[in-house]
């Protein structure tokens, strides 16, 4: 061994140039790649005005309950009693009765707030991220109701399903510190 | 009813035309006299940032401890274990993501399109398992890898495979490897994830195809020592490259051979090289030259038919591509070829952009894997060449050894040299 290490033959010499060559390159790419990188882990989040509810985020994610949710932007919200969110197009009643609901969980709570206004909150355990009443609400509504990855579910894949199927890229990725891409100007915890 | 049936429809039928119109405020928020207040917004936090450096640490930390037990220890056992734990912790715990294989593409990507930053704990995924290959051999893949762990974990009844089966269906990979990068620099898809076939049972759910790829994987893995490390794996393709170079590998016995052949059947992955006979050599080393130096100048044939070979589909491979898809459907719809609408189609039109901007950025991607077409063809006829080239060559081989790129440090076949357990043997009557 000893030997070896004070004349080291031309194979030898050969292999540890490479070596030294492919330790370099994985230093030179540090430093290019390193100027440019971000210090934080970077996380998917759905632009919400790219978004055009089609209904991918329900099916598409790799978890058996998709990772996206809706969220309801209550400073835009106009608390219709009519909420083109909540009821179907042709409601036969204005009850929350589950054959006038849009939700196809009942995952939207309707509660009486003071005349005419009626306040619309998400259970998300019941959502499901179908965006049925995204839809809705942006036909008609004030656009107040809009799908994001919540981030306690997502399991951040490197390239996330529903990106591969969102047919208006609203998908994208963000850095961790602003992981949300909120419509209005609610307080958030 | 406060609010009119009628003067909803009206407000309805006046917003109807077309387009959503994104957060129009059509109902004015409202004053509220009854003091309510509106409820807050939840926005889980995300994991937090430290656990992404916890997760490099146990990476780092469970590469060290591999080249420890592969190199120094040479326990099987304790490799075994260390692979468990880090099935247990990179596959299940953490659903397999992300993963060094993966990380190829964040790194081509960030290599290519300046607006992407790679996270810095992606890069050291990447980055890690390749200095330890440089320095230990592929100790990633035999304790580390949760891919690799259950495979290996499965293997019950290996069979062996005639070596040109590994040489042939081995090139898959660097096809592979070639396509994620090509796919991963144009932005088109992370193909690796897409297909990665474990990632679905680390996370106990995914799609029926993945499903299915990886059961089959698994399947035949019950006989085949790891056919995805061995076959497929891309980010194996590089680690091949650097263990052919590292500072210190996998020896079968731990000190000198005795030829005893003992070993010979113990590799499961058909890495241990058999001491060259002296029929091996008996065709005249002319002829050797001679076939050695056609495959030589044959290299560039190779290279120029596969570039030029794969440039000539660069449409159906752009078709990965989102924009390039896209344009194609709108060219369709605005030809009057069809008639009904995509959502895609549908939410262009919404943005108002001019579909000869979208045509435009379509001819750039098919242009890019245009060229992009010659370099993966080049990559894959320099591979089959070199490939050729390497077999073409004989090398004299007095003992057992491991093959440097295909051996995967698994450490099976320690325990069946003699002189290793003499050696454990002499260790036992010292402590005793």
């Amino acid at each position: 061994m000893e030997k070896d290490k004070k004349n080291p033959n031309r194979r030898d010499f050969l292999v540890n140039t490479l070596r030294g060559g492919c330790l370099l390159g994985a230093g030179g790419l540090v430093g290019v790649l390193g100027r440019g990188s971000s210090g934080q882990k970077m996380l998917w989040q759905i632009d919400p005005y790219k978004c055009i509810a089609c209904g991918n985020c329900a099916t598409y994610c790799v978890l058996e309950e998709s990772a996206v949710k809706c969220m309801h932007a209550f400073a835009l919200c106009g608390y219709c009693e009519l909420c083109t969110g909540f009821f179907e197009p042709q409601p036969q009643s204005l009850d929350s009765g589950a054959e006038n609901q849009l939700c196809p969980t009942g995952a939207i709570k309707r509660r009486f707030v003071e005349d005419p206004y009626f306040e619309y909150t998400i259970d998300e355990k019941l959502c499901i991220g179908c965006g049925k009443c995204v839809k809705g609400c942006n036909a008609f509504g004030n656009g107040s109701l809009f799908l994001q990855v919540r981030h306690d579910r997502c399991l951040n894949c490197n390239e996330c399903a529903i990106a591969v199927a969102c047919p208006s890229g609203a998908f994208t990725r963000v850095p961790a510190d602003k992981p949300y891409l909120l419509k209005g100007t609610d307080k958030t915890t | 009813m406060r609010q009119p049936w009628s003067r909803i429809i009206i407000f309805s039928l006046l917003l109807w035309p077309g387009r959503f119109a994104w957060a129009a405020e059509r109902f004015p928020p409202p004053d509220f006299d009854s003091g309510y207040q509106l409820p807050l917004t939840v926005t889980p936090a995300p994991r937090a940032q430290i656990y992404e450096y916890l997760d490099v640490l146990v990476l780092l930390v469970a590469l060290a401890l591999a080249a420890y037990l592969i190199l120094k220890k040479r326990s099987r056992r304790a490799i075994f274990a260390l692979m468990v734990f880090s099935l247990i912790y990179f596959g299940f715990w953490r659903k397999g993501c992300i993963c060094p294989i993966g990380a190829v593409q964040n790194v081509t990507l960030a290599i290519f399109d300046s607006h992407y930053a790679i996270p810095v704990t992606v890069l050291l995924f990447f980055l890690l398992p390749l200095v330890f290959t440089l320095f230990f051999g592929r100790v990633f893949c035999a304790a580390v890898c949760p891919l690799g762990a259950i495979q290996d974990a499965v293997l019950v009844r290996p069979v062996r495979l005639p070596e040109w089966v590994d040489h042939v269906v081995g090139l898959l990979a660097y096809v592979y490897l070639g396509a994620a990068v090509l796919f991963a620099a144009t932005g088109s898809a992370f193909i690796i994830c897409q297909y990665d076939p474990f990632v679905s049972f680390f996370r106990l759910t995914g799609g029926l195809n993945i499903l299915i790829l990886g059961g089959s994987l698994l399947l035949i893995g019950l006989f085949i020592g790891r056919p995805y490390c061995r076959f497929l794996c891309p980010y194996g393709v590089i680690l091949r490259w650097f263990s052919r170079i590292s500072q210190q590998r996998v020896t079968i016995t731990p000190n000198d051979c005795i030829n005893c052949r003992l070993c010979e059947e113990s590799c499961p992955f058909g890495a241990i090289q058999t001491p060259t006979t002296a029929e091996y050599f008996t065709p005249p080393p002319d002829k050797e030259r001679l076939s050695f130096i056609i495959l030589l100048i044959l290299l560039p044939v190779f290279m120029l038919l596969g570039g030029w070979s794969i440039s000539r589909v660069n449409e159906p491979l752009s078709l990965m591509h989102k924009t390039v898809r896209l344009a194609e459907r709108m060219y369709l719809e605005e030809t009057g070829k069809v008639n009904d609408t995509t959502n895609e189609s549908d939410a262009f039109r919404t943005t108002g952009e001019p579909v000869d901007e979208l045509y435009r950025q379509a001819r750039q991607i098919r242009r890019q894997f245009s060229w992009g077409g010659w370099l993966l063809g080049g990559f894959i006829g320099l591979v089959i060449g070199g490939k050729s080239l390497g077999l073409a060559v004989r090398r004299k081989r007095k003992e057992y050894e491991a093959d440097r790129a295909r051996c995967l440090a698994c450490g099976r076949c320690y325990s069946y040299c003699p002189i290793e357990r003499r050696k454990f043997a002499i260790i036992c009557e010292k402590t005793i």
